[in-house]
């Protein structure tokens, strides 16, 4: 019945689409949480920050330029001329780099050693900071961000099967994909991929064997912010660069229960099962119970998915002993 | 000097196990609840009240329920929003259907709602664990405010969905509505708190509380021994849910008057509520109260030095003040991890000392 209804396919497409978004977040949870065991709630913030600073550099907006017009009683809110977007993004990629590096020495290396649940809180402190800094830089209002990306609906996939598809989220899957294979590349074949799997395996062995955990830890924040970038185009592309860019965090968490917060391919199919799931949920049963469901709809999904597989679809066996 | 144990001899283990075994903790014990209910009620002002007051006390409540699940049984839940929504909606249920109805009991009825919707919500428990646990009761958070803003049952079906506290009174004295006193709604929620603080007190030192603690600190290990997890996992959740209900319910009803499901009961409810939680201390009472006071201080106390002394331009304050206080809270988490509860600790350590320290 629903099978051959072109309209449940084209949902079916959507929600695979919409999940590599999500899957583009919980990309950055997953790498954070393998390589150091912190799970780091301010990746969507991450995503915001670094929208931000790319609108900024693209536009050509003076960093604190309202708290500097305000301090100095001048007025100066742009340098006159914007970037292009290429060196915009390159420059972007160089302040979530050196935000790593930030976070790993004020945040992070105090705090070795720690609970997860203190590690975990400090993130949340972190993103705070990040949101109410990326505010005071860049401005509170709503932006729109350009990076040339193809938009709106495509015409050929129209008029081949019909189906609505827009070109933004096609162009965000090809990205997926080529991220996914660049970090499973950097990962196998390099010397500081299999450093970082070192790390990710055994803390104290790959101390041991003269692996420098702060310098791994460096490099696994500033990937988790170039994914955050990613992400913070994407969306920024999508829906505009603004506060709410930060909730997608909220979106990806389930996407990372049910794939397992271990797991890469886990982080991809989940965000596609969720994707999709909550698309179908939403068209078949949602209008029989008022709607809106796709608030809590993955939620449940994973919730009742790991009562019967509490580690996630791809996540490490969890093994307790006394 | 003056804080001291010496000539403080115990003869019977009630004496070993007291509280504040210390005459000089036990007097500033005495003096600070006296001071609360019998100086504050005569001083208190609305602007007061609104600020400072409420809030502390509400907070306080969700922050002793939040902590007897987080610190003494080691679950963490970021649910806590969607279980005060629940002690909320129970709360104008109650009132509305049952007009009669003292509103102690209701609030205590709400929150033993929520201890049940907490029942439910803490059976994945038994399976899950840690960070997955953490993120499944996001679900709770999410699912149950949606319930409430769609079945209009819950919301009496008024037009704007929003639900408004009816005037109630006990023994004569106005305690909701628009038209309180405000030494009588915080007299309401200071002696729930005082009740609730000291129940909680001695819940987790007796049996119950230390089954939570033996699960929190291995689970497995606490089986082998013969806790029974079943019962001591939902027995948190039920207990803490039942605190975090009246929360809710003193929240809605006596807080804010009114309420509106989607943006009352926010996420960001959960985690101010667990910052409290972390910053007071995990498995400590007296943290519970001094997060919950500290979270509810640190904005007013913002807001009034750099917008109303320092004049500075309202955006730019409150841009200030969101990374102020997410940096004071990474700054606490590094200088003593274990809360504020900790520090106080360290800091009776050092007076028993005083002036000679060696």
């Amino acid at each position: 019945m629903f099978l051959t209804d072109p309209f449940f396919w084209e949902i079916v497409v959507s929600g695979l689409l919409a999940g590599v978004m999500y899957s583009l977040v919980a990309l950055g949870f997953v790498l954070i949480f393998k390589a150091s065991g912190i799970f780091n709630f301010a990746q969507g913030v991450f995503a915001l920050f670094a929208a931000l600073t790319l609108v900024g550099f693209q536009t050509g907006q003076v960093p604190f330029a309202h708290l500097l017009s305000w301090i100095t009683g001048t007025s100066i809110h742009t340098w006159g001329s914007g970037m292009p977007t290429l060196v915009a993004i390159v420059f972007a990629l160089l302040v979530m780099i050196g935000l790593a590096w930030l976070v790993v020495r004020i945040v992070l290396r105090p705090l070795v050693n720690q609970e997860g649940i203190i590690l975990f809180m400090a993130t949340i402190g972190l993103a705070f900071v990040l949101e109410g800094t990326g505010d005071l830089m860049w401005g509170a209002n709503v932006k729109a961000l350009d990076v040339g990306l193809p938009q709106g609906p495509s015409d050929t996939i129209i008029d081949a099967t019909g189906m609505f598809v827009d070109k933004l989220e096609i162009s965000a899957a090809v990205v997926a994909v080529l991220l996914v294979v660049a970090l499973t590349l950097f990962s196998q074949f390099t010397r500081m991929g299999r450093a970082l799997r070192a790390v990710a395996d055994d803390h104290q062995a790959a101390l041991s064997v003269g692996i420098s955990l702060e310098t791994i830890w460096w490099i696994v924040w500033s990937i988790a912010g170039i994914v955050a970038l990613v992400a913070g185009i994407m969306w920024g592309a999508k829906s505009g660069v603004q506060f709410s860019l930060s909730l997608i965090a909220l979106k990806a968490l389930p996407v990372l229960m049910l794939g397992g917060f271990t797991s890469i391919p886990g982080a991809i199919v989940g965000g596609l099962i969720i994707g999709v799931g909550e698309k179908v949920f939403e068209l078949y049963v949602g209008p029989m119970i008022g709607g809106a469901t796709e608030n809590w709809f993955a939620y449940m999904l994973a919730l009742l998915f790991l009562l019967f597989r509490p580690q996630g679809l791809f996540g490490e066996k969890i093994i307790e002993r006394v | 000097m003056f804080y001291r144990e010496a000539g403080e001899f115990k003869t019977s283990y009630q004496a070993d196990q007291a509280t504040f075994p210390i005459a000089f903790d036990r007097w500033g014990y005495c003096a600070v609840v006296a001071v609360a209910f019998l100086v504050v009620p005569f001083l208190i002002n609305p602007y007061w009240e609104q600020a400072i007051f409420l809030p502390f006390l509400v907070f306080a409540m969700a922050a002793l329920g939040l902590n007897i699940l987080t610190g003494y049984c080691g679950q963490v839940s970021l649910g806590t929003g969607g279980f005060m929504a629940v002690g909320a909606y129970a709360c104008y249920k109650l009132m509305t259907a049952f007009v009669w109805m003292p509103m102690p009991l209701v609030v205590i009825l709400a929150g033993l709602c929520a201890a049940a919707v907490g029942i439910v919500f803490g059976l994945p428990s038994l399976r899950i664990k840690g960070f997955y646990l953490a993120v499944a009761t996001l679900a709770a958070q999410f699912f149950l405010i949606w319930l409430f803003n769609k079945v209009g049952w819950f919301y009496n079906y008024s037009a704007t969905g929003q639900i408004n506290a009816p005037e109630r009174d006990f023994l004569g004295i106005l305690v909701t509505g628009p038209n309180t006193r405000p030494w009588a709604t915080y007299l309401f929620c200071l002696s729930f708190v005082f009740v609730f603080a000291w129940v909680a007190r001695n819940l987790t030192r007796g049996r119950i509380g230390r089954s939570w603690m033996a699960i929190r600190d291995m689970d497995i290990a606490a089986e082998i021994i013969g806790v029974n997890p079943l019962m001591a996992k939902l027995s948190a959740f039920a207990v803490s849910s039942f605190y975090i209900g009246m929360a809710g319910a003193m929240y809605f009803a006596i807080w804010k008057g009114a309420a509106e499901g989607t943006e009352a009961f926010s996420i960001e409810i959960s985690f101010v509520v667990l910052f409290m939680v972390i910053l007071g201390g995990l498995g400590s009472i007296f943290g519970s109260l001094v997060g919950a006071a500290f979270l509810t201080l640190l904005p007013v106390l913002f807001k009034n030095v750099l917008a109303v002394q320092l004049g500075w331009p309202t955006d730019i304050a409150a841009h200030l003040e969101v990374i102020l206080i997410g940096a004071l809270i990474i700054f606490f988490l590094i200088k003593e991890p274990h809360g504020i509860a900790a520090l106080w600790r360290i800091i009776k350590e050092k007076l028993r000392l005083w002036p000679f320290p060696h």
